[in-house]
């Protein structure tokens, strides 16, 4: 099977190529050599990228059918152009048992949508307790290991599951918050959750928790990924950390760097997210750093909730927000605002999280991986409940008028959607 | 940015939910009104036909016993059906959704909800799925807000010291947790206080609190000086658990609203207190049984505020 993509406007993020071009998918793969093909795409007009991999997207299964399902949540991803996913481990029951991640697997590739990378529980049923089978996870699939939002706070447990990650090479992915400082709290702890009468999260749950970690890296060296940065303190902590040479990495979710405290208006439940919103010099401080690279990539969180769980107030409702669907419009964006090119923004989709990830995806080099998105950069759209294909329509921007369009995503050389 | 909930396309008070946002022409709309009801109250007669017809529906996810009594007899008096709804034992504890319950009460042809919940923000979830006639009235949600409160410690000291435009308040006690004290604050601001200082300890004060217009004192003595209002909120007992202080007499000795502390504030000073009050914990017996305080009168007063809040949107 021989795939031509032609007339094109080719970006590879990896390399920084953006230019027009032909696209040759061979078998599955990438390829120089053209020949004839078996089918032509003209992708007069778009933009043909590498598609795009999401460190964090939850699909719901197995447990939580009711908020969305396995195969609803992969056609959001590929109508949002991502070929690449890492789903963390909070599904009921959690990810911790090799079985689970070999049906997930098994699961999502019958859908013939998106890659699927299962992150594994980092301890039993995310209970903070005992370690999990890391390396039968592993050959089961599991890319890394994972708290997903659920927090570890016995630090000597954390401390065993990091030499023990570091024993055999593997990542550990974990959100940082303290959890008796973020006890109860569901907004940032500052002026707009005083008015608001909200339990606060002061920032300094990230940074001491993110303290502590540090610590426990320069002490096992275990490979780690910082997930969801919040504060403008983290991101300087994160800086450090790079330049000291530690084996840290570390992402945002794509609404920290847009949204604020601000943002939740009249208890907006849509923006009630883990970890908070927080103000918006934290917000400009994750965007920036987004740029310059102290954050390495930037991730969808998708969180599909059904309607009952997030028509509550504010407080009781359930954190989390969908993005599959808008984590291209939302990064082009902000690459918009803050003047990067075209390949730099994509980078923070593409062949940055596929470094985190591991994989050889991510790039358009001869023998990656043959997925790809097609997309109108100039084509608006305004998001809505109805056009969204994934089942949970919670997000924060309904009604915001977005630009970046997909018309098509190649998986393995396949078409897998069509916009 | 979205157009504030409790106000119709006309700009007039649909809902009632906070303080904060009201422009000052509708604040003092509601207490010139509660002004006019105050007499009814006097009559031999207390009622007035104006919402005859109507049904109130006293929503209380959260168990009290004053609000719901003025509420009920502020309906009353405005001739309305009022039907109490104590749902912290009832559809809650069946696992019914708020918005249900919500929905079946509507179905039974409510026109005012007054809802008190223990969740930030719970009314404006109401406000924004009642049908278009219906009107609801916060009466207490979480720390948020309680406006009829603001409204009627506004009322309370307006018909005391007359012009807002000189006053110094100090707000004393657990402002963290308080209400109370942010509708009476963004009342307060919005009328032309010119000064209005809160007083507590560090764990009792929320983040970021200045942003409400607000001085901060922790020091009693140096908060109460040349104060014209003194409020003092009410300290729960579960404040002594979770850190946030050590023990109600300790409470007490720094913050408890003495007779030696009250003669640092203005000689015509008065004394108000939502209610209902721990004696010896934020307030000495002295002080509220003593001549500055105005701590009954603001339950009177409540009953007006309320009736003047529910006839007013109910007009709209």
């Amino acid at each position: 099977m021989r795939l031509h993509i032609k007339n094109g406007r080719v970006i590879d993020p990896a390399s920084g190529k953006d230019g027009a071009g032909d696209v040759f998918i061979v078998d599955g793969k990438i390829s120089n050599e053209g020949g004839k093909a078996d089918k032509v795409i003209d992708a007069k007009g778009l933009v043909v990228a590498p598609g795009l991999i999401d460190l964090s997207a939850r699909l719901r299964e197995p447990g939580l059918e009711y908020k969305a399902t396995l195969a609803s949540e992969m056609d959001a991803a590929v109508a949002g152009g991502v070929t690449s996913l890492a789903c963390p481990p909070d599904t009921d029951p959690p990810l911790d048992e090799p079985g689970l991640v070999d049906m997930l697997r098994r699961r999502a590739k019958s859908l013939e949508r998106a890659r699927v990378y299962p992150v594994g529980a980092l301890t039993v049923k995310l209970q903070g307790e005992a370690l999990t089978e890391m390396g039968l996870l592993a050959d089961a699939g599991c890319v890394a290991f994972s708290q997903a939002n659920v927090p570890l706070a016995d630090t000597q447990v954390l401390w065993r599951a990091l030499q023990y990650a570091a024993t055999f090479g593997f990542s550990v992915w974990l959100r940082v918050e303290d959890a008796w400082l973020a006890k109860n709290g569901v907004s940032h702890d500052g002026d707009v959750a005083t008015r608001l009468g909200l339990p606060g999260i002061p920032a300094f749950a990230e940074t001491i928790a993110l303290a502590t970690l540090l610590e426990l890296v320069r002490a096992t060296r275990a490979r780690v990924h910082v997930c969801r940065l919040s504060s403008a303190g983290a991101v300087e902590m994160m800086r450090a950390a790079k330049k000291e040479g530690l084996p840290v990495s570390c992402d945002v979710g794509i609404h920290h760097v847009h949204l604020c405290d601000r943002d939740l208006g009249y208890f907006d439940p849509n923006c009630r997210l883990e970890p908070p919103l927080r103000s918006p010099r934290d917000r400009d401080a994750l965007s920036q750093a987004l740029a310059d690279g102290a954050i390495d990539c930037v991730c969808s969180d998708h969180t599909p909730v059904d309607e009952d769980g997030k028509h509550l107030p504010f407080a009781e409702a359930e954190a989390g927000a969908t993005g599959l669907e808008l984590l291209l419009p939302l990064t082009l964006k902000w690459g918009a605002t803050r003047k990067l090119s075209l390949a730099q923004t994509l980078s923070r989709i593409t062949a940055e999280p596929a470094r985190i990830l591991g994989t050889s995806s991510g790039r358009l080099a001869a023998g990656a991986p043959g997925d790809l998105v097609l997309f109108d950069p100039q084509a608006s759209f305004r998001v809505s409940a109805e056009a969204l294909k994934s089942q949970g329509k919670n997000t924060p921007f309904i009604g915001y008028e977005l630009q970046g369009k997909v018309r098509a995503t190649i998986v393995a050389g396949n078409v897998v959607y069509e916009g | 940015m979205q157009r504030n909930p409790q106000l119709n396309e006309n700009g007039e008070l649909q809902h009632l939910l906070s303080i904060e946002g009201l422009p000052r022409e509708i604040l003092v709309q509601i207490l010139d009104t509660a002004e006019s009801f105050a007499g009814v109250t006097e009559r031999e007669v207390k009622k007035v036909p104006l919402l005859r017809g109507k049904s109130v529906f006293n929503l209380f996810f959260e168990p009290s016993t004053r609000t719901r009594t003025t509420f009920e007899i502020a309906a009353k008096r405005l001739s309305a059906d009022v039907i109490n709804l104590n749902i912290a034992v009832s559809s809650a504890t069946k696992g019914e959704s708020l918005l249900d319950t919500v929905a079946n009460l509507s179905a039974m042809h409510a026109d005012i909800f007054v809802v008190r919940h223990a969740s930030s923000g719970a009314p404006f979830l109401i406000a924004r799925h009642v049908k278009p006639h219906e009107h609801v009235v916060n009466a207490g949600d979480g720390r948020h807000a309680h406006p009829t409160q603001g409204l009627l410690d506004l009322f309370t000291i307006r018909h005391y010291k007359k012009d807002f435009s000189k006053l110094t308040v100090a707000i004393v006690g657990d402002v963290l947790h308080s209400r109370v004290a942010r509708s009476l604050i963004h009342g307060l601001t919005t009328l032309g206080a010119p000064e209005v200082r809160v007083i507590g300890p560090y764990t009792l004060m929320p983040a970021g609190v200045e942003a409400l217009g607000v001085r901060v004192f922790h020091d009693m003595k140096a908060g109460l000086k040349d104060a014209d209002v003194v409020v003092m909120l009410r300290l729960q007992n579960e404040r002594m658990r979770g850190a946030l202080l050590p023990s109600a007499q300790e409470f007490f000795k720094h913050y408890g609203l003495t007779s030696d502390k009250l003669a640092l504030a203005r000689k015509d000073a008065i004394v108000m207190h939502p209610g209902p009050m721990n004696r010896g914990v934020e307030i000495d017996s002295s002080v509220a049984d003593g001549p500055h305080s105005v701590i009954l009168p603001q339950v009177t007063f409540g009953i007006a505020v309320r009736m003047a809040v529910m006839s007013i949107v109910a007009g709209n």
